[in-house]
């Protein structure tokens, strides 16, 4: 699967409303490393089916920024049933992310 | 087969995406294999001031200007680990955690990696406390104690960096005399807030979520406590070499035996950039690697 962009308006119907464990990357354009976490999430949405990987550009939708308490990005946050299960800051591994996904 | 290339390469820092691009420009499949994330140590470094062209540039933005340019050629780029090359006949085996690649000739871009006390908590505190880079973390500690521990320059740079930003810097060093610049060693004399730990080791680290308090052993056997928010750590670099001894041959640190030439004891294995046996370990000797390896891998391949 590839990566959805979401915002404001559908982040209630693809996270908290979603069936399966949601990834999502908050970044921005002017962050150097969340360019670098790009293709490493891209390969994480292609490889596993089973999760839905998200982006959310944090100048678009600040409010969520803000619901989020989103002070620092990259920043990567695991959904599953609507609710916040995990958290990680800064550019990480792929492997990392694996891990953040399966634990 | 799918997964037939006709060159990997190992790392996704300056040198391996410099040979990707020279070898997607003579039209050879390029697989790119990276175990982090691509840059390389590069991105650690704020502002580049000494290649040729930019007057400055930040090294993220390098790197990814680089991976773009790279990508942009038709370079396969996949972040998964290395973990062993097989030979069989003329073409190379190589495995990751994940899958087997074939390929008719690897270029070794593995780069260096931050040399490590070998403490219990030091990785669950990067971050936490502790940094390789002084550079990259000082700033997250204005007006705290921090502690440098090494002797070389990087060890007085970070030092010298710091002291304009923390309280007190702690500088520890296993002797009574440093291997760095005798300039630098005298600046940092003249700091008020700089305190030299001569002799001394850093044998553990206090603290659970973030970094309390360190103990240090003197030569003497005398211990002591040092309170501090962040610890850095600057006591060398490794080559990441270790998982391809059987097709390369390495020097008693560790580095890639080759000359100039980028080639190994294996036809076909070339070795570019910082973990291969070098003088000068730059951005722009990284990058003149990457296209040296990749023009004899080219001709190799060519010559098969």
């Amino acid at each position: 699967m590839s990566v959805l962009v979401a915002n404001n308006d559908n982040f209630e119907e693809l996270v908290l409303k979603s069936k399966r464990k949601v990834l999502v990357d908050f970044n921005a354009d002017w962050c150097g490393p969340c360019q670098m976490l790009k293709p490493i999430i891209e390969e994480v949405a292609d490889e596993n089916s089973d999760v839905s990987v998200l982006s959310i550009n944090i100048d678009d939708n600040d409010v969520l920024a803000e619901d989020y308490n989103i002070q620092s990005i990259p920043c990567l946050v695991v959904f599953k049933d609507g609710k916040e299960i995990k958290r990680s800051v800064g550019l990480i591994s792929k492997e990392e992310i694996e891990g953040l996904l399966n634990e | 087969m799918n997964n037939l290339y006709d060159i990997i390469i190992i790392g996704a820092g300056p040198s391996g995406l410099t040979a990707a691009i020279y070898a997607r420009r003579a039209l050879k499949s390029v697989l790119v294999l990276e175990a982090k994330s691509y840059g390389g140590q590069i991105i650690n470094t704020l502002d580049i001031e000494n290649y040729p062209v930019e007057a400055h540039i930040s090294g993220i933005d390098f790197a990814t200007k680089l991976y773009n340019q790279a990508k942009n050629l038709g370079t396969e780029i996949k972040f998964q680990k290395v973990v062993d090359i097989n030979l069989n006949k003329d073409l190379k085996e190589v495995i990751t955690t994940k899958e087997k690649y074939i390929s008719k000739a690897v270029i070794i871009a593995t780069g260096n990696e931050n040399r490590k006390l070998g403490l219990l908590k030091e990785d669950t505190l990067v971050g936490k406390g502790v940094s390789y880079c002084a550079t990259c973390d000082g700033n997250f500690y204005k007006k705290k104690s921090v502690a440098v521990v090494g002797g070389g320059n990087t060890a007085l740079e970070d030092a010298l960096y710091l002291s304009d930003i923390a309280s007190v810097v702690y500088l520890i060093h296993r002797r009574d005399e440093f291997r760095g610049e005798e300039k630098t060693v005298s600046k940092l004399k003249e700091k008020d807030n700089v305190e030299f730990v001569y002799n001394s080791n850093v044998t553990k680290l206090n603290g659970e979520e973030k970094l309390e308090s360190i103990e240090v052993t003197n030569k003497d056997g005398t211990i002591k406590e040092i309170e501090v928010a962040g610890l850095f750590i600057a006591v060398g670099r490794v080559p990441e070499n270790e998982n391809f001894r059987k097709v390369i041959d390495l020097d008693e640190n560790g580095y890639a035996k080759s000359s100039e030439d980028c080639k190994t004891k294996t036809n076909g294995i070339f070795v570019a950039g910082d973990n291969r046996v070098k003088e000068v370990r730059q951005l722009v000797t990284a990058v003149s690697d990457g296209a040296v390896a990749a023009t004899n891998a080219i001709k190799y391949i060519n010559n098969m």
